[in-house]
């Protein structure tokens, strides 16, 4: 089979991939894409059944008793705010400006630190207004859904800082932009889940309970 | 094309099939800066929007316009802030067909368990 490995031809060698590859797209690049399609599933599960058992606890508290629609209104606008620093620092690493793609990937790093410490402030709000992750199906289905997401948000952040500290180390390569936008990827595949989040959980009202 | 290139895919069957290097190539340079900020701020209008409608009194429009809205702001992050409208057509199929098979079944899942059965 050796002697079969693909050379591509002149002019179509992918940008950033070492290897030529059967596709003349990036392996890593349509990995990533798999990835998240398949985090569609994940939190695709988590939405339904968050809507499943909607409006079908028994005892409060429910969601109307517990949201902040102003404050949850803010961490979503923070998270957007994100989604655009991202590609304004992915748009300073195609330009080599690498100063200023640290400056924005911080930025970004920052914007979801404060999202995360959003939502920390707000499940510790909910838990003393009685709302822990066993008290209903709302608790239930709300810290499971919004945890997973709160945890990917994190393993984002964790990932642009690593990429400040490669690029501070000079370990990254000359042409930052595959690395950045990789990350990217997932950092706006994480703000397009809390788009829904936010939608669905938040503002969709719930059914009244039923009564006893 | 190399001889080898043409056995290999004479061996898969796909030797009358457009190369997909060069069918796939990405098409367009990616967007500005300034055009991230244009649709930044569209996001955060159409966010504001979903808001607005939280508070106004739409009736039966309410949940359409939210979930109208969400599509939108979705739409607009995956085509542009990742870059989906100028890559290769092969990373949008991957990422649709993940998304539409979620979508599917999940819906198949709350339709089956009666969730939009309004008594």
């Amino acid at each position: 089979m050796a002697d079969l490995a693909i050379t591509p031809p002149s002019g179509t060698a992918p940008a950033h991939d070492e290897h030529a590859t059967s596709t003349g797209l990036p392996n890593t690049k349509l990995a990533m894409w798999v990835f998240l399609a398949s985090e569609c599933m994940l939190f695709g599960a988590l939405i339904s059944t968050y809507v499943l058992y909607r409006g079908a606890s028994d005892v409060g508290p429910y969601p109307d008793d517990v949201f902040d629609i102003p404050y949850t209104s803010v961490s979503s606008f923070v998270l957007l705010a994100s989604s655009l620093t991202m590609v304004l620092a992915l748009a300073a690493a195609q330009k080599r400006d690498v100063s200023r793609m640290r400056l924005w990937l911080l930025s970004t790093a920052l914007l979801g630190l404060t999202f995360v410490a959003g939502q920390v402030y707000e499940f510790t709000v909910f838990y003393d207004e009685g709302l822990s992750i066993s008290t209903n199906l709302f608790g239930t289905t709300f810290y499971v859904l919004t945890g997973f997401h709160g945890v990917h948000v994190t393993f984002g952040i964790l990932m642009l800082l690593s990429l400040v500290g490669f690029s501070a180390a000079d370990r990254l390569p000359d042409d930052a932009a595959f690395p950045v936008e990789m990350v990217g990827l997932y950092w706006h595949f994480v703000d397009i889940v809390w788009i829904i989040i936010f939608t669905v959980v938040y503002l969709i009202p719930t059914p009244a309970p039923a009564p006893v | 094309m190399s001889e080898t290139e043409t056995r290999f895919q004479e061996e898969l069957g796909t030797r009358d099939m457009p190369d997909p290097r060069e069918a796939q190539a990405p098409h367009h340079e990616h967007p500005s800066a300034k055009e991230y900020i244009r649709i930044g701020v569209i996001l955060a209008v159409l966010t504001a929007l979903e808001v607005a409608t939280y508070y106004v009194d739409v009736g039966g429009a309410l949940v359409p316009t939210l979930i109208v809205l969400s599509i939108i702001k979705f739409a607009l992050v995956v085509m542009w802030f990742m870059h989906l409208r100028f890559d290769s057509l092969t990373y949008a199929r991957f990422f649709v067909m993940g998304l539409a098979g979620a979508a599917t079944l999940y819906l198949i899942v709350l339709i089956s368990f009666g969730v939009f059965v309004v008594e």
